[in-house]
């Protein structure tokens, strides 16, 4: 319990009030309704909240993963962490009071600008959820902005992502996605050139794409130009530290999950939703944006801006009902671009890269697996194994300890016996040997 | 607001100096297989700043900032509550942090035991069936209530396409219906914010979905008639959704599925004490009666022979809202601090945090007249009085002289019924000691108005800047370096 | 353009019409009410407006306006100057903010108030 008044101080407050009893207080609340019965625990002290957490934390398996597919075991460098622990940034509520709030505007701004850097796109917003939510109201965006109802989408893009855009769009029929098929793990650019015509809202690519392939994402961005229809491209922002940019190729929104740039995976989250457009789509953002400006003095401060798009003014009539960010998330990423900045960025990439090439030349050496796409990759690539990947991923995982890749049965038959296998910089190349190893042992 | 330290907002990039890095890797070969033709050709503009720069320059921003832990935050329907370190830090522990989403089922046994255990325990916490914690927010969590709503009827071959809201709710709420492809229909409350059954009863139709309330309301006030309004609801074929932005008043106090709401809401940030880092990452929950359960986003958390397992087979499910699961660390938090409280702890927050907020209602009502004379439950509605008003003083002026005493502004005007809103939220985490001080500067700013109005008008003086240029914000948006 | 020629809606939108093109804004009244203009969302040219309809939507710092159309037709023209320069809105609401034209062809303005009658209604309006 956190409550600071005492017992005396209570009946001090109550007389104050002019209540004899607090119960005076609830009169407005039907009897009926009062002192249910509820039948839950007692109460844990401090200590044993620990050791219960401790012991529901040694309930779940500490294990060398090699799975990726949207979420990254990357490191977080320590002062990272030690930053976004402060009180000052962690207990802080949402900037409303600017002039109490520069510290954290200011972080937003050097937010919005970071993600702009990476992505090479004119304006960002001050984060969302996370990837998904993040393509989801790109998609959005798009639909208003054009008015048409296709969605047309590469089969490289999570398929997750696609189920959260359907619910973000209320499953209304109206809207129609259809799926360019991959060509040896590659966008079928010509199918895609097909499909695109006067009722396509939008074209959403993923770079690398959902198979760890690397996208020709320019003759991608260029084709939509051409046909003057709207393009998404979702992009890891940590693979920016080396990859061609979505800005670069004319797309006119660029989304990501956050996550990859030093937040820990933590089953799930919070993670972080990257948010970018060309300038002219500003007020087609959803959520919140930060800006500079001037005080009454001409000096340089910092304000939550452009808040007539959003929902607390225009009510039902707002892009989006989000009124949050997940600012802590977002310092994290500003703080880890700080620390890494373009070059160490972009040795990180490498790294991953190269053992990402290193292990893929590894595993393709056991009998009876080959890779299954001969495409550059940037870090991760799927094999194809002899067995189903299901089973040999729950044998390598309770015999040696090692979570091998994700198995991609649920994309369908053809990758039943696919596995996804991502190379971080928190991995080496003894690491690599005792997967091959692992592996080699379980078919 | 720092009186050693000088403000300075040069910007990370401005602080950037070639050559400089923070954190440097061993690069073992760097074979690498990515073609020229797809690498990015001009090198991002990121700072280069070594890590103590980065320290440095990111502490000094923590400085320029409140925030719970330093200031009193009376921010109305955003429950600032105290945000205990043992949540912090259990949260952290390495088994929860390091775990993949998409981990086997049987290397993540511990979390998921705590998801499912952490639904099950705020279903009896407030009188509801069943739950999803995915929703990462108080408005993800809403719109995901309201899509259950959606196919609840849909599956019921039912095309109703309304959704009555008070005037008095939170602007998510009508955004939220939109979203969802409902039409909003605003109902007026009456003078007391309560809503009017007549009203009700003419607006509820056919097509009326869903009633989406607020209890206790944004006023602070508890909705007396809320059974007569589920069961007017019921009758009609409509479900109840409540916001739960204001559970705070209620906890361990009354169940609200008792009063026959069919989905509700939870702020794990609000009332289950997670910090709020700033405007996020939260998370939001949503509790639902079993009529309601087949249709709870995927995957569902389920149990079978002592194992939990996430069933990703759920054939009427609204879908997925989230790629990965949800904001995990932020449940934990939450978890810790539901292990903390049992049925009578639970009860002790709602009656501390109604106590502090009637005490400075009280105790402030004369040189601030609350909007409504009652009682309030765990926030007040004041508004300035009748001479500060003539002296031309706003809201906006006592929140902003309040920045210079060192209390956070307390939320302005809203809601919207009310001109020139002061919503005070103390919450049952602060002491009389801090609310006394409160009061009293409130009264001293009060004086200040009544002697000096100009000063009042020019507000903040001691902030790292004076009030800010927002037209020049919002003419020529300035948005990255 | 004098304020004395045009007529006005109920909802503070002021339109002047010369044969079969009628010239739409705000009045004088409502930029004063809005307070500092930071954008106005023009509609596009050729799109068909219904009187009584949304046309679009001005924004000021913690608000947003929607505009009505004062009669049908269909956008011929549009202010691109409000885009680079809100503020003319204010300065200027009837002369250089002026929001769009659209073609109409037997407009019904009985309705709609002349400049004397407004002045009574914003008085009405007052609360």
């Amino acid at each position: 319990m956190y409550i600071s008044n005492t017992k005396q101080e209570k009946e001090e407050m109550l007389s104050a009030i002019g209540v004899k009893d607090f119960s005076e207080l609830i009169s407005s609340i039907p009897e009926e309704f009062l002192n249910p019965k509820i039948s839950l625990p007692k109460a844990l002290s401090e200590i044993e909240i620990y050791k219960k957490m401790r012991d529901l934390s040694d309930k779940n398996t500490v294990i060398k993963s090699f799975v990726g597919a949207g979420v990254y075991d990357h490191y977080t460098p320590s002062a990272l962490k030690a930053i976004i622990s402060r009180g000052e940034f962690l207990t802080a509520y949402t900037p409303y009071q600017a002039e109490a709030s520069q510290g954290l505007l200011q972080t937003i701004y050097e937010y919005q600008s970071s993600m702009c850097a990476l992505y090479e796109m004119d304006c960002s917003n001050a984060s969302m959820y996370d990837g998904s939510t993040a393509f989801a109201e790109a998609v959005k965006a798009c639909l208003r902005i054009s008015g048409k109802k296709k969605i047309l989408y590469s089969q490289g893009i999570d398929n997750r992502y696609i189920e959260v855009t359907r619910t973000y769009l209320a499953d209304n029929k109206e809207f129609v996605f259809e799926m360019i098929p991959l060509k040896d793990g590659k966008l079928d650019i010509t199918a895609a050139e097909k499909m695109m015509d006067s009722s396509t809202a939008c074209i959403a690519v993923s770079n690398p794409n959902y198979f760890g392939v690397i996208e020709d994402i320019e003759a991608i961005g260029k084709k939509a130009a051409e046909k003057k229809i709207l393009s998404i491209c979702i992009s890891d922002p940590f693979s920016l530290g080396i990859l061609k940019t979505p800005g670069s190729c004319g797309f006119d929104f660029a989304v990501g999950e956050g996550q990859s740039l030093g937040l820990p995976m933590s089953y799930g989250g919070p993670y972080l939703g990257i948010f970018t457009s060309k300038k002219e789509y500003i007020r087609q953002m959803p959520g919140r944006i930060c800006g500079l400006t001037k005080d009454k003095d001409g000096k340089r401060g910092f304000v939550l801006t452009l808040q007539a798009r959003e929902q607390h003014i225009r009510r039902d009539k707002a892009a989006s009902n989000i009124c949050s960010n997940q600012a802590l998330c977002a310092l994290a990423t500003t703080i880890y671009c700080s620390l890494l900045g373009p070059d160490g960025l972009k040795e990180a990439c490498l790294i991953n890269n190269s053992l990402a090439v290193k292990a893929a030349k590894e595993l393709s050496k056991i009998k009876g697996v080959k890779l299954k796409y001969n495409q550059p990759f940037f870090n991760e690539f799927v094999i194809d194994l002899p067995l189903p990947a299901s089973e040999i991923r729950r044998k390598v995982s309770s015999s040696f300890h090692i979570d091998p890749g994700l198995d991609l049965g649920h994309m369908g038959k053809e990758f039943e016996n696919s596995l996804l296998v991502c190379l971080t910089e928190t991995k080496d190349e003894n690491d690599i040997s005792l997967l091959k190893k692992a592996i080699e042992e379980s078919i | 607001m720092n009186d050693i330290m000088k403000f300075d907002n040069e910007l990370s990039i401005e602080k950037s100096r070639s050559g400089k890095r923070g954190i440097r890797f061993n690069c073992p070969s760097c074979e690498t297989n990515i073609p020229n033709n797809f690498t990015r050709k001009s090198e991002p503009k990121l700072p280069e700043l070594s890590e103590f720069d980065t320290v440095r320059h990111f502490t000094r921003l923590s400085k320029f900032n409140f925030s719970v832990d330093t200031h009193f935050y009376p921010l109305g329907s955003c429950t600032m509550k105290y945000n205990p370190r043992i949540n912090e830090e259990t949260s952290s522990f390495e088994g929860f942090t390091s775990l993949h989403p998409l981990s086997l089922d049987e290397n993540a046994q511990g979390t998921l035991e705590i998801i499912y255990d952490a639904q099950n325990r705020l279903c009896e916490l407030c009188g509801m069936d069943d739950a999803t914690l995915w929703p990462v927010a108080g408005a993800h969590g809403e719109y995901t209530g309201i899509l259950i709503a959606k196919k609840y009827f849909s599956v019921k071959g039912e095309g109703r396409d309304e959704i009555i809201v008070p005037d008095s709710a939170h602007g998510t709420n009508p955004a939220t219906a939109s979203m969802a492809g409902f039409k909003t229909v605003n109902i007026q409350s009456s003078p007391d914010g309560r809503l009017d059954l007549d009203v009700l009863k003419k607006n509820l139709t056919p097509r009326t979905a869903v009633i989406m309330l607020t209890v206790p309301n944004t006023l602070g006030i508890f909705e007396k008639n809320i059974k007569k309004i589920c069961e007017l609801a019921h009758a009609n074929g409509s479900l109840v959704y409540m916001d739960g932005a204001n559970l705070n008043a209620l906890i361990g106090l009354v169940k609200p599925g008792d009063f026959g709401i069919d989905i509700m809401h939870l702020n794990m940030h609000k009332t289950f004490s997670t910090p709020h880092g700033g405007g996020g990452p939260g998370a939001g929950g949503i509790l639902v009666k079993r009529i309601l359960s087949p249709h709870l986003p995927k995957p569902r958390v389920e149990k079978k022979e002592g194992k939990y397992f996430l069933n990703e087979n759920v054939p009427l499910s609204i879908g997925r809202i989230k790629a990965y699961l949800c904001n995990t660390q932020v449940l934990l938090r939450a978890y810790a601090y539901i292990l903390n409280h049992g049925p009578e702890e639970f009860k002790s927050i709602a009656e501390n945090a109604i106590l502090n907020a009637n005490y400075i209602k009280a105790s402030l009502e004369k040189l601030y007249p609350s909007y409504s004379k009652e009682y309030c439950m765990h926030e007040c509605v004041l508004t300035p009085s009748k001479e500060l008003q003539e002296k031309g003083i706003k809201t906006l002026d006592i929140a902003k002289r309040l920045l210079d005493y060192g209390f956070h502004a307390p939320t302005v005007y809203f809601p919207l019924i009310v001109h020139e809103a002061i919503m005070i939220e103390p919450t049952e985490t602060e002491s009389k000691e801090t609310l006394d001080s409160f009061i009293s500067t409130m009264t001293k700013i009060h004086s200040e108005a009544m002697e000096n109005p100009e000063m009042l008008k020019q507000a903040p003086h001691t902030m790292p800047v004076k009030r800010l240029d927002e037209v020049l914000a919002a003419r020529q948006p300035n948005i990255k370096w | 353009m004098k304020p004395e020629e045009l007529k006005y809606t109920k909802t503070h939108e002021w339109i002047k019409i010369d044969g079969d093109v009628a010239t739409v804004g705000v009045s004088d009244h409502a930029q004063h009410e809005m307070g500092d203009i930071v954008f106005v969302d023009l509609p596009k040219v050729g799109a068909k407006l219904e009187k009584g309809k949304q046309a679009c939507v001005v924004e000021s710092v913690k608000s947003a306006f929607d505009i009505y159309s004062p009669v049908s037709g269909e956008v011929s023209e549009v202010n691109n100057k409000l885009s680079e320069d809100p503020a003319l809105l204010n300065q200027s609401p009837i002369d250089n903010g002026w929001i769009y034209k659209m073609k109409v062809s037997n407009a019904d303005v009985s309705d709609l108030m002349d400049f004397k009658a407004y002045q009574e209604f914003i008085k009405t309006e007052v609360h």
